[in-house]
């Protein structure tokens, strides 16, 4: 139970958000037609017939598309409906050449799930709350207007008409900006795991419309707003805390919350009223005379389930008990796909050099790739994807610190310039002849001189004062250029000092 | 079931088929004549009939996910999709200026 509550005049107030996330789902061509979803091409020269509604044309569903939503349906625990069916959305606009939206209404192909979410990403421990999928449908997308280029006109480009979408559609069961936030992460990242949405939201792949309203603790519901079409997690938060607040004055100060759609200005952080016409929501729904119900078999549907990726709660199980990882690093290292999947690249190449088992290179390749290479990537401004050092070449480096031929300190110089010329690691130790020395006779003859040198901290360690051993170690290190192995360093002082 | 008045010129409003008062009262009584003959369908029981979708058994095809495999149903027909448009605009349809 979350304990978010607003504060208002005549007491505290419940926040109860529902959040519709559309999803556009990652094929090549669009939902009905052969056009292209590439993003990004120029003005309608990604338009068929079909998708600028010319007459005569018939929509045939695109199977990949269908095979999309029944894989997210399958991830998030959902039924699937063998039988769904699509309907027609009517409405005009300008971005809509068809007058009508072609949708799934009366039977969904998805039918109800759940996700689980952390209440505290940043806590393994945080307790976990489910929250329930109400129902997933495919549907079409609509064009693009700009309004900005023209004095008196509006300028449509038709790239998007068509493109297919998955509506997901959560149950009102999240309680605070901060679990609407979670689930939206949540939500993307099981999409990015099965593949069926790139999860994109600033080019639009994924976009919310954020269902709000309040009530006196204990109370029944209220009257919610929808804002449409938000774009960010963060927005999503922000237009929760805005309309929350704007509900909770609005109802104390006397008024009524209208049941309408809303639009967020991320400038002025506020929710406006659409001001639409009062009947613009009748929508007519009827079925689509022109697609028959789209019915799977148990084929189908087995290929579906078989090609689901392990997803991110197994994943995250498995890498904590498997693996031996903790749980910070493994919840870190699954949050992403591309994260996951290039930690695993790293961990099998390691594996396969070192002639060890996956479980015995996974913590020490975790902790370099969230240590060393997260820490260059952020100094540099890139991404994993664009790491200058790819995973093979990350396994050769901490094979070279695990079979002893350099020390940490040393690998650290060592990927230093790995980022810079991105040569093999075994490379730059040999051309800088930075090979850690184990050779017993050499240190010996160092550890004798930085004792002579130091004949006084030499008395005062043997009166006592054991934390000067860390100084011999260092001096001796240092007068090696760091590449003495540091166990042979200890173990003749040891002897030595004895 | 039948409908007045006033849900006639809604409906006609909802289709954006501009109607006069008099063609509207012309209209009401040949729509409620339509809608009694339709009604007559309610006469039949039809519990625990599932509805047809198709007179001859039919499934509905799908297509593979392929750009542009037939080119009557792909892209880059930019000159066509934009042939009868009255007001083309830089690779744009132009429109009256539409804004919430």
């Amino acid at each position: 139970m979350s304990d978010y509550r607003i504060q208002g005049e005549t007491g505290e107030w419940e926040v109860v958000i529902g959040l519709e996330v559309h999803a556009q789902i990652s094929t090549n061509a669009k939902l009905f037609s052969g056009a292209s979803t590439e993003f990004g091409a120029e003005p309608n020269t990604q338009v068929s017939l079909v998708d600028a509604a010319m007459p005569g044309m018939l929509p045939v569903p695109n199977r990949e598309c269908v095979r999309q939503a029944v894989r997210t349906g399958m991830a998030l625990g959902a039924n699937i409906n063998k039988y769904s069916r699509f309907d027609r959305k009517n409405y005009f606009y300008a971005d809509l050449p068809q007058g009508y939206q072609i949708s799934q209404l009366y039977h969904p192909i998805v039918g109800e799930g759940q996700i689980t979410v952390s209440l505290d990403d940043k806590d393994p421990d945080a307790p976990t709350k489910s929250i329930g999928v109400e129902r997933i449908h495919i549907e079409q997308d609509a064009g693009k207007l700009m309004h900005d280029q023209h004095p008196t006109m509006s300028y449509v480009d038709l790239n998007r008409s068509g493109v297919a979408l998955m509506e997901i559609v959560s149950k009102p069961d999240m309680a605070s900006p901060a679990e609407a936030g979670a689930y939206v992460r949540k939500l993307r990242a099981i999409l990015r795991y099965v593949g069926s949405c790139d999860g994109n939201m600033e080019q639009g792949s994924m976009r919310a419309d954020v269902n709000v309203s309040v009530r006196k603790p204990g109370y029944e519901l209220g009257t919610r707003t929808e804002t449409k079409n938000v774009n960010s997690v963060r927005f999503v938060q922000a237009v929760i805390e805005q309309e929350a607040k704007r509900q909770v004055e609005l109802i104390e100060g006397g008024g009524t919350v209208v049941q309408e759609t809303r639009l967020y200005d991320p400038d002025r952080n506020e929710t406006r009223s659409m001001r639409s016409k009062e009947d613009a929501h009748d929508y007519r729904y009827f079925p689509d005379p022109d697609l028959l119900p789209l019915e799977l078999d148990d084929d189908f549907l087995a290929e579906c389930r078989a090609s689901l990726p392990e997803l991110p709660d197994a994943k995250q199980a498995r890498y904590e008990s498997v693996l031996g990882l903790t749980p910070y690093n493994a919840a870190t290292l699954i949050a992403d796909a591309d994260t996951a999947r290039w930690f695993e690249a790293l961990m099998a190449e390691g594996a396969r050099i070192q002639g060890k088992d996956e479980k015995d290179v996974a913590t020490a390749s975790a902790n370099w790739l969230l240590g060393e290479l997260y820490g260059a990537l952020n100094r540099l401004g890139l991404s994993l994807a664009d790491s200058p050092v790819s995973p093979e070449r990350g396994a050769e480096l901490i094979a070279l610190v695990a079979d002893g031929t350099i020390s940490g300190s040393i690998a650290k110089q060592v990927f230093e310039i790995m980022l810079e010329t991105g040569d093999p690691a075994a490379k730059v130790v040999a051309d800088k002849g930075l090979k850690q020395t184990s050779d017993t006779g050499a240190i010996e003859a160092v550890v004798a001189k930085v004792l002579a040198d130091n004949a006084d901290k030499v008395a005062q360690y043997k009166d006592g004062k054991e934390a000067l051993f860390g100084f011999f170690v260092g001096q001796t290190m240092k007068a090696m250029q760091g590449k003495a192995n540091p166990q042979v360093i200890n173990e003749i002082l040891k002897a030595k000092l004895a | 079931m039948s409908v007045d008045l006033p849900t006639v010129k809604k409906i006609a409003s909802l289709a954006r088929i501009a109607m006069d008062d008099a063609e509207a009262a012309a209209l009401l009584p040949e729509l409620n004549n339509i809608l009694g003959w339709v009604e007559q369908l309610g006469e039949v029981d039809v519990s625990g009939v599932e509805p047809m979708t198709a007179v001859i058994p039919n499934t509905l095809r799908l297509r593979d996910d392929v750009v542009d495999a037939d080119p009557l149903t792909g892209g880059g027909v930019r000159d066509k999709i934009l042939a009868n448009a009255p007001e083309p605009q830089h690779g744009f349809f132009g429109v009256p200026k539409v804004i919430e």
